[in-house]
């Protein structure tokens, strides 16, 4: 591998609002390499592709520190044209395809081939007519190196969305100047047999001289292409190896980490027998949110039990909390206590005693513009009737102020929540303390099973710290039982009793939180291993 | 105001919006017409009477955008459709030859009921457009008052009053109160204090529709509509119906369209029929625009400030500008380029926080 | 935003083509329907009828042509083409004033009112692009506020801001434009263009039917005939596909590195041209401006005829706009003779037209909203 580096980026970091997601990271694709890139979400591969692409959202926000190469030369990528210029090429996680244009159209978007007529020799260049033939010609070649039999004459809408995929790719190819692709996670929509497909493609291009970028987070496809492979955790490049050396075990367990510190907090004082105490039963539930489809799962929950669910973004995690609280479509059945719980109904789920906390603090958790003693009350109030005066209609009634503010204190005391008031808009607070105020909310409705839906995303230590802990108290001494969802498998670890691994919209299985790192990564990579120790009564 | 619009960094930084320059120039310019009025000696009480009648007659048709804001389906374009309502109830009430209180009260009643079924079907209807309330209630409000127009022209009422001297057929194009309710409001504890004219009943009336909106929004169904208009995923999440609350914020607005337009007709002394509401969203949005109000956001004070400010510019305008420019007729004029200038500003400005 | 919104995504798209194709043919055959039963209630004379329909198609086709372009560019139905009506009716003042007459008249009013409606689409096209979604709504208001600047011009400004003596212009005060204008330098000057050529009458005996007379305007066909190969051309141009890249998904074309502001700013420019062209072609027809009403009635009148034909706020041809003509006019010319014949008011007929020119809107903007809906929330 005399060959030198086509692409090099050369300690790239970066930091959203103090928040660092890139620190320091060094990176090399040769002509003809495919170098697969792997992590876990929020492992900051996105972050990178941006930065690459020169996206608008990296210099909204301060820009980054470290170079970019090409041939060695320093670049600067300010907009995606100018790193199309530069030859890099992208197939992107949305198809960037206009369903109304025939395929040759999309491939020739914004390239298109024109001949000159009367009129544009007049008014210049945008008026040359299309040349319809040619443009198909080059898509047709562009879609014949993908070895991909379909009419490029055909509007996009209604293809399989496998063949979207190649329609983009086709697109990258035809850019005559192309020399690094980078496909991100492109098999995340497809179907095994085009997965293989898109693989063969991906070595097709290579063998032409182009040097890859393959972000997935599926192992064996990483194994099965690429030349050498990198792993990103928490925004630092952790490891760097050559195909040959790479073992699937021992990626998993990179891309995973060691970071378990289990919690200071005492053991689950119920006895962990057959004869449990189920306090809910979900039973074939299928959950449709876009992008965290969960496809009929099963589960019993204990009483009084801190359960986890863990698993890559997109694989359904976070759709089991939100189906069941009514937030999204979903079909099966839940029982409460041997109650049926009724779906899509949020009105439902909250009377029959649970609450959740949601994952998307801006939109779901938190009504922005208003006070904080108003979002930590508002579901009581209209769930329970909680914090109104009396009166004939219950609808009609007053919202008691009074009652409200003392609540809230009580709650800010409680939560440390750092604000100037239980007045003060929930808007102008920090991440950390407007997930305190998600929690208060929830914890308002005095819930036998909380559902804590990535309750420390995006906030800071001593907030992830506070939030934690009260969690484990709340279901220690308060008897509560609680869900919780994280995207950081180590602080599910951390106070947990037992951890379910989502894969593909199902259970993987479920671990012990002192399960070996190795089990934990195969079992999120879909390398399904049975779970031991704990009894796996989940699995239907 | 033209190049103002035209020019981009006016909008993008949030400094002059967050002062409030609209209403800084409504207010400055009020201010001037007040000054120019008095260098010009002209009868400062008279204006000031004028205009806090037309502030009481125009008030609750600036307050029926308030449940529509606040419930998230946005400005009320649709007005008209309560506003015919509420015609129709006073038409009804009249051919059955009520006058007074009982003829009021009769076309309010009549009004409220027709307002609320109409309204409902209406938001059925605009559960299918969402995002696009504002275009498609201005054209369901014009093709009503179009298709009332058949209506008005075909009503089977006999009242030779009320109809077409010629012919007999066909409700007129305005029908006189004179009679019936004519200032029924305006004169109820009328006061007259240093020679201004103070219609109380009819600013109590107007006053009595803030209090019971400003009650009506703290309360638990009130609080739960505000939260599915700002934040719908929020209030969902909290067992809100989402589309109970749209449908009753509209319908609340439907109801107030058409009591709105029967004070209104009271105190003009006339029901104007036909194509008369066509336009009568317009003023009424812009007036609550111009206190303040967003397409999101709206608030009794805003309406109560913004329904002051416009009507007296206009009150105060007509007589001012025809004095200064000798004759010509410039409030209409004046009404056309602020109140639809100012629904461009709050248009155009945008919704950043998404 | 992530992966699993695409295939929600290509879902709506669907939907919606299933949806249009029902509803662009529903559309016309419900209208060719109320047209037959009014010609056949009036008892019409079909002669008549048909003169009356040639004349419309002259009259009113170029406008709704305009209105096509920026449906291609996403932007809906331009109800900012008010905004280059009027810059067509400013020329048209001016050059009645200077009494240029005839097929020159009407050339200069077009040269006049070129800059003006670049520079009025191009204000328009800015203010549409700070708001983005609802251009309609956005189009409607600037088209009323602009009204309003143009009337505090020509009731206030002219005779005294702008000198002007014109006693046939102006109102008697001296201050203002008068309610109507009578054209008569440029009436017909297009219409009757080619009459050397041929007159464009059309009158036989075909045994004992008599066919005519039936007049075409010539000259406006021709012009018209022009504009639809212009728009056709344009559509196979670089900077059509550009736009219908635009209108397609904006921020797909804006990846692909088209500017997308400045093309939806050229779409609306062009529009208000021709919208400046078809208001003179118009008036040129009718003989009289309407100083205050013509270029508000034409807008509502254009749209509404535009999706009679089967247009949608999304999809828009050629076709639509010739056939909605066609129906809607036939219609207009039928329905206060069949609100005699049936109520024995014509009045009713009238308003029957307004609400149906204002329902279809209504009705066109719901479908649309019901069909953007979907792709858009899923």
């Amino acid at each position: 591998m005399s060959e030198s580096a086509v692409l090099e980026l050369i300690g790239i970091t970066k930091d959203y609002y103090g928040v660092t997601v890139l620190k320091g990271i060094d990176l090399k694709v040769k002509p003809r390499e495919i170098h697969g890139i792997i992590g876990e979400n929020g492992a900051g591969k996105s972050t990178l592709m941006n930065i690459l692409f020169g996206m608008s959202v990296i210099h909204e926000t301060g820009g980054f520190q470290g170079e970019i190469r090409i041939d060695g030369e320093p670049v600067v990528i300010d907009s995606p044209a100018r790193a199309m210029e530069l030859g890099i090429g992208m197939v992107h996680q949305e198809f960037m395809l206009l369903p109304g244009f025939s395929i040759a159209e999309n491939i020739k978007l914004n390239r298109e081939i024109t001949c000159s007529n009367v009129i544009s020799r007049v008014m210049g260049k945008s008026m040359e007519t299309l040349d319809f033939k040619a443009m198909r010609q080059d898509a047709r070649s562009a879609l014949d190196h993908l070895s991909i039999n379909i009419d490029e004459t055909l509007p996009v809408a209604g293809l399989p969305v496998g063949y979207m995929q190649f329609v983009e790719i086709a697109r990258e190819i035809d850019k005559k100047n192309l020399r690094v692709m980078v496909f991100d996670e492109p098999s995340a929509v497809l179907t095994e047999s085009e997965a293989g497909l898109l693989l063969e493609a991906m070595r097709r291009l290579s063998e032409k001289g182009i040097a890859i970028l393959f972000i997935t987070h599926r192992l064996d496809e990483v194994m099965a292409v690429a030349h050498s492979i990198s792993i990103l955790r928490d925004g630092q490049l952790v490891a760097r190896m050559e195909r040959d050396q790479a073992r699937i075990d021992k990626i998993a367990e990179w891309m995973v980490g060691r970071k378990v510190e289990r919690s200071v907090l005492a053991k689950r004082p119920v006895a962990e027998d057959e004869a449990e105490d189920v306090i809910l039963e979900i039973h074939d539930l299928s959950v449709e949110m876009p992008g965290e489809v969960v496809h009929r799962f099963d589960l019993k929950l204990r009483r009084g039990e801190i359960l986890g669910i863990g698993g890559l973004a997109g694989h359904g995690k976070i759709g089991v909390a939100n189906g069941i609280m009514g937030l999204y479509p979903a079909r099966g059945s839940v029982f409460k206590d041997g109650l049926p719980v009724s779906l899509n109904n949020p009105r439902q789920a909250l009377l029959s005693g649970m609450a959740m906390v949601s994952e998307d603090r801006r939109r779901v958790g938190l009504w922005m513009d208003e006070s904080i003693e108003m979002n930590i009350s508002f579901t009581a109030m209209q769930v329970q009737g909680k914090f109104l005066w009396p009166g004939p209609l219950e609808r009609l009634r007053r919202e008691d102020r009074t009652a409200m503010r003392e609540h809230a204190l009580t709650m800010i005391k409680d939560l440390d929540i750092r604000c100037t008031g239980p007045q003060q808009i929930v808007r102008h607070l920090s991440g950390g303390n407007q997930q305190k105020v998600c929690l208060a909310r929830a914890l308002t409705m005095k819930p036998d099973i909380l559902w804590a839906s990535e309750p420390t995303r995006g906030i800071d230590i001593g907030a992830k710290q506070l939030i934690l802990d009260y969690l484990v108290r709340c279901s220690r001494e308060g008897g509560m039982t609680i869900v919780m969802t994280s995207s950081e498998l180590g602080e599910l670890r951390r106070i947990c009793d037992r951890i379910v691994i989502m894969y593909e919209g199902r259970i993987s299985g479920i671990l012990p939180p002192d399960a070996s790192d190795m089990e934990f990564g195969m079992m999120m990579a879909g390398k399904y291993q049975s779970g031991k120790g704990v009894g796996i009564d989940g699995m239907a | 105001m033209e190049w103002l619009k035209s020019r981009p960094i006016f909008w993008q930084n949030g400094l002059i919006e967050s002062i409030g320059i609209p209403r800084i120039i409504i207010a400055g310019f009020l201010v001037f017409l007040f000054v120019l009025a008095v260098v010009l000696k002209m009868d400062l009480t008279f204006l000031i009477s004028d205009s806090l009648v037309r502030i009481g007659m125009n008030g609750l048709l600036v307050l029926a955008m308030v449940p529509t804001i606040t419930c998230g389906a946005g400005l009320n374009f649709a007005l008209p459709v309560g506003i015919l309502c509420g015609l129709v109830g006073g038409v009804v009430s009249m051919s059955l030859n009520l006058r007074g209180w009982v003829g009021f009260g009769t076309a309010a009643l009549l009004g409220i009921v027709l307002a609320w079924i109409l309204g409902y079907v209406y938001a059925l209807l605009l559960d299918k457009v969402q995002g696009q309330e504002m275009m498609v209630g201005t054209y369901v409000g014009f093709s009503m008052v179009a298709g009332m127009c058949i209506f008005w022209l075909a009503a089977p009422i006999k009242n030779p009053a009320m109809v077409f001297a010629i012919g007999g057929q066909g409700l007129r194009y305005t029908l006189t109160l004179e009679n019936y309710y004519c200032k029924l409001l305006n004169h109820f504890l009328e006061i007259k204090l240093w020679g201004i004219t103070i219609p109380t009943g009819l600013l109590m009336f107007f006053g009595l529709g803030c209090a019971l909106m400003h009650f009506f929004l703290k309360t638990r169904v009130g609080r739960a509509m505000a939260a599915a208009g700002s934040n719908p995923l929020f209030a969902k999440s909290s067992g809100v119906n989402l589309n109970a609350m749209r449908h009753l914020g509209v319908v609340i607005s439907t109801v107030l369209g058409a009591i709105g337009i029967l004070a209104y007709a009271q105190s003009y002394g006339f029901l104007q029929l036909y194509t008369a509401p066509l336009y009568m969203a317009f003023p009424a949005v812009a007036s609550i625009l111009i206190g303040g109000a967003s397409l999101q956001k709206a608030s009794i004070s805003q309406v109560v400030i913004g329904t002051i400010l416009f009507q007296t510019l206009l009150t105060i305008a007509l007589p001012v500008t025809q004095t200064v420019l000798s004759g010509a007729d410039v409030s209409e004029i004046a009404r056309m380029i602020i109140s639809n200038g100012m629904i461009l500003y709050a248009l155009t400005r945008g919704e950043r926080r998404r | 935003m992530k992966r699993g919104g695409v295939e929600v995504r290509s879902f709506g798209y669907f939907l919606q083509l299933r949806t249009g194709v029902f509803s662009r043919s529903m559309v016309p055959a419900f209208f060719a329907v109320l047209c037959i039963i009014g010609v056949v209630v009036a008892k019409l004379d079909l002669n008549y009828l048909i003169n009356e329909i040639f004349t419309r198609l002259g009259r009113n086709t170029f406008l709704v042509l305009s209105l096509l372009i920026p449906v291609v560019a996403g932007l809906g139905l331009n109800f900012g083409i008010v905004i280059g009506a009027m810059a067509g009716q400013i020329a048209l003042v001016i050059v009645t004033h200077y009494r240029i007459e005839g097929l020159t008249g009407l050339a200069v009013a077009m040269l006049i009112a070129l800059p003006l409606a670049v520079l009025f689409g191009w204000l328009t096209g800015l203010v549409l692009n700070k708001a983005k979604g609802r251009e309609m709504v956005t189009g409607m208001i600037l088209g009323f506020f602009a009204n309003g600047l143009y009337q505090l011009i020509f009731l206030v400004l002219v005779g005294t801001v702008i000198p002007m003596n014109n006693p046939t212009l102006l109102l008697p005060s001296g201050i203002g434009i008068r309610n109507t204008v009578d054209l008569i330098g440029v009436a017909n000057a297009l219409d009757r263009a080619l009459d050397g050529i041929w007159d464009g009458l059309i009158m036989f005996d075909l045994g004992p039917i008599p066919v005519g007379p039936w007049r075409i305007p010539l000259g406006t066909w021709l012009v018209t005939g022009l504009l639809c190969g212009g728009i056709s051309f344009l559509m196979k141009t670089r900077l059509g596909q550009q736009m219908r890249a635009v209108g397609e998904d904006g921020h797909i074309a804006s990846v692909a590195g088209i500017p997308v502001n400045r093309i939806r700013i050229t779409a609306i420019v062009y529009s208000t041209v021709l919208a400046a062209w078809g208001q003179l072609i118009f008036l040129q027809n009718i003989g009289t401006l309407n100083t205050y009403n013509s270029h508000e009635q034409i807008g509502m009148f254009s749209i509404a005829a535009l999706l009679v034909g089967g247009a949608s706020t999304r999809k828009a041809g050629i076709g639509n706009a010739i056939l909605g003509v066609f129906l809607f006019h036939t219609l207009f010319v039928v329905s206060p003779l069949a609100g005699q014949a049936v109520f024995g008011i014509p009045q009713i007929g009238e308003y029957f037209r307004v609400f149906l020119a204002y329902g279809v809107i209504a009705v066109a903007l719901v479908l649309h909203a019901w069909q953007n809906r979907l792709p858009a929330k899923g």
